[in-house]
């Protein structure tokens, strides 16, 4: 790799972590997405260094494009909210949570940092061929493995896609003044019945006990 | 300094760390939301530093493809959540989500 590259891979590595950290710590939801939004950008950069050129569009498209700015309109449908005062409870549990989490990302950093793998060289494209060019990562290659090895789970990734749609749609929707007015009316009519098997039951016990008296 | 496969991996562990962080100690759902998300890009990027690595398949890049869509389909569920909640609870807040403990 030349120096460009690990220039490029220091200055993405920085920025993912910083934005990452932003993305935690920072307190108010909308600043904590615009960190998010550059976490994802030095990751597609990573991706574009790592011969990743669709993930690294891909990846540009559908959470930049798509996710943050969903969560930019919830934020901005739920408005900025009270933050909750501290309990001593929740203190103690972030401490412990904080310093487990710290001590086993260190060990995994740690013992992944000396992983050694030879890097096999890809070649660039021959001069003529352009657009043909089928290299690792791209276009043509990855489609070549996608639609003739992974068909099927990529059929199933548009139905999971499919039913994730229906079933926010029907989490999100809530309900309209007609179905709660119907829903009003079901409750009112089951607890009536209720009141009316409960006065039954209780006439019924009634009669049971007169006539145990006569017997 | 040549970068080696396991500068990759190490970074990719730590942001997994900074999101797991992230998850346990922040209370706001919508947070928590985007740690998750910290979490399954820094997954994709340990996928695809592995398939670089080892070029003879897209195995990596094509389950990386594969997370990107299931995070975008949890994204879309787990936010629906967060406005149904807040309808409910007018919060946020992932502490106050108690309805099912009493």
């Amino acid at each position: 790799m030349s120096g460009g590259g690990e220039a490029l891979f220091a200055f993405c590595a920085l920025v993912a972590l910083l934005s990452a950290l932003g993305t935690v710590a920072l307190h108010s939801p909308i600043r904590a997405a615009m960190s998010l939004l550059v976490h994802i950008i030095s990751l597609s950069g990573l991706f574009l260094l790592l011969h990743a050129q669709l993930l690294a569009a891909l990846q540009l498209l559908v959470y930049a494009g798509a996710i943050v700015v969903l969560f930019v309109f919830v934020i901005m449908m739920i408005g900025p909210s009270v933050p909750e005062p501290p309990t001593m409870r929740g203190m103690a549990t972030k401490t412990v949570s904080v310093a487990i989490m710290v001590v086993l990302t260190a060990i995994l950093a740690f013992s992944l940092m000396p992983v050694h793998m030879p890097l096999i060289d890809l070649g660039p494209c021959l001069a003529g061929e352009g657009a043909e060019c089928d290299q690792f990562g791209g276009v043509g290659a990855m489609a070549q493995s996608l639609f003739m090895d992974e068909l099927v789970p990529f059929e199933l990734i548009s139905v999971l896609l499919t039913v994730a749609i229906v079933g926010a749609i029907a989490v999100a929707r809530g309900r309209s003044t007609q179905e709660q007015a119907l829903a009003q009316a079901k409750r009112e009519a089951q607890a009536s019945a209720l009141a009316e098997q409960t006065a039954r039951e209780q006439a019924m016990a009634a009669e049971v006990a007169a006539h145990g008296g006569h017997g | 300094m040549q970068i080696e496969l396991g500068h990759y991996l190490a970074l990719s562990a730590i942001v997994f760390g900074i999101g797991a962080i992230g998850f346990l100690v922040r209370r706001n759902v919508l947070v928590q939301l985007m740690c998750i998300e910290l979490m399954l890009n820094s997954v994709n990027l340990m996928l695809v530093a592995f398939n670089r690595y080892m070029p003879d398949n897209h195995a990596g890049q094509l389950f990386a493809f594969f997370v990107i869509a299931i995070a975008a389909a949890e994204a879309a569920v787990g936010l629906a959540i967060v406005i149904s909640m807040f309808r409910l609870r007018k919060t946020v807040h992932s502490d106050r989500a108690d309805t099912l403990r009493h």
